[in-house]
């Protein structure tokens, strides 16, 4: 049993460091989705007209926070960064929209219809480089 | 407090209109999604950072008493994305009678579940002090057409420093939205518990977004309806003696980010006042301490 305690200080000084990064990339919103909602497909993607109204929407309700070109603003996040654009699914980002980041300063965007929340995630997507 | 002669009230619902008339069509705001509600809170926050200037009105016509057009104005601001914090002023106008200032109110709005469920609570604080009121943002205990009756002078006699809770419930579902507020409120004097409800519904017009700019199209647009009431005290609970009222209501949300709300309220009993005409416009202006950081907003 006291084998167990018996960690070498270096460890020690590397579990310390790792744990807040740990606690870090646990609280990121990408890992708090449900797989239902990860898997989710976007019922807009055949629709020709839906990455224009998104970008409308976006320019709306968006752009205030993270810029025009969605590159981010101030403290305000880009949304052209490897975890929006490759990493996250649509269902991931459409979950973010609903849900929304409260602690983080990303509201909720449940009061739009959800077809208007899937027309957001087709301009989003659409912003890949 | 400024007592105006009653001639003058046109002219200050006019410059209050003017003032938020002005930015109908300004370009460069947010484009606030509001529902059509006048007196039933949703769970939908304010955006953290963005405060939302709102003018709201109500005329009626109680039986055996003077009209009158009531008035206040809000600012409403984002604290946190769980956190919306509002202060009032509120002011009325009697025919044959006054014009005058009847308070303040300054209430809070706490999100407890930080996700989206299928009914969202929000618990909600208010602090007013108030007297002659008669912008009817809500309705509780025995309030009816008599409080409407004496003149300014006596009314504003009569301070009403009141604390209110309200529990609000509410739910979004493929583009409808339906809320309900449970409302307690407290004179601080030495006077019972009074409690009220409201209950709304409301969708938009169209829910898929246009893939062009335009002003009138459906999805500008959302429709609804209202209810609400009082539930008596904590002595004589129910709907005995208390005033009720039901009304369609419909706002437009202009492209400068304008939204322009109209609701005409029924009473159903004979202890309402038989007609409310309500109209409200609202301003939400981004990220407003921006403004004051280096660099002004972006």
């Amino acid at each position: 049993m006291r084998r167990i305690f018996r960690i070498s200080p270096i460890k020690l000084f590397v579990l310390s460091l790792a744990a807040p990064s740990l606690l870090w990339a646990s609280t990121l919103w990408i890992h708090k989705v449900p797989s239902r909602e990860h898997e989710r497909i976007n019922p807009m993607a055949d629709s020709a007209d839906a990455k224009a109204a998104g970008q409308l929407l976006f320019d709306d309700h968006c752009a205030k926070c993270h810029g025009e070109d969605a590159g981010g603003k101030g403290k305000r996040p880009s949304l052209l960064t490897e975890r929006i654009q490759n990493d996250a699914t649509v269902g991931d980002i459409h979950w973010l929209l609903v849900n929304g980041s409260l602690r983080k300063g990303m509201p909720s965007w449940s009061r739009l219809p959800d077809q208007q929340l899937w027309q957001i995630v087709s301009y989003v997507k659409s912003l890949k480089r | 407090m400024s007592t105006l002669a009653p001639g003058r009230h046109s002219r200050w619902v006019f410059l209050f209109t003017l003032a938020f008339t002005v930015p109908l069509f300004h370009a460069t705001t947010v484009v606030a999604q509001e529902r059509p509600y006048f007196i039933t809170y949703t769970h939908e926050m304010e955006e953290p950072g963005n405060l939302e200037i709102e003018f709201k009105s109500v005329t009626g016509k109680p039986q055996a008493a003077n009209r009158f057009s009531a008035a206040n104005v809000e600012f409403e601001y984002g604290v946190t994305g769980w956190w919306t914090s509002e202060f009032y002023l509120d002011g009325q106008s009697t025919q044959h009678d006054s014009t005058i200032f009847t308070g303040y109110k300054f209430e809070n709005r706490f999100r407890p579940l930080m996700r989206e469920h299928w009914i969202n609570p929000v618990l909600y604080v208010e602090f007013e002090n108030t007297s002659a009121d008669k912008t009817l943002r809500e309705v509780v205990g025995h309030d009816g057409k008599d409080d409407f009756v004496d003149p300014n002078a006596d009314s504003r006699r009569d301070k009403e420093r009141e604390m209110e809770l309200k529990l609000i419930l509410s739910s979004n579902f493929k583009g409808w939205n339906v809320s309900e507020n449970i409302i307690a409120e407290k004179n601080l004097t030495n006077e019972p518990w009074e409690f009220g409800y409201a209950l709304a519904a409301s969708r938009p017009l169209r829910l898929t977004a246009s893939a062009h700019k335009c002003t009138f199209c459906a999805e500008k647009f959302s429709a609804g309806a209202e209810m609400y009431g009082g539930l008596g005290d904590r002595y004589s609970f129910g709907t005995r003696l208390t005033s009720q009222y039901f009304g369609p209501s419909l706002n437009w949300t202009s492209p400068g980010g304008t939204t322009i709300s109209f609701s005409p309220n029924f009473g159903l009993n004979d202890y309402s006042i038989p007609r409310l005409y309500r109209f409200g416009i609202s301003y939400e202006i981004p990220q407003i301490l921006s403004a004051f950081r280096k660099g002004g907003t972006r």
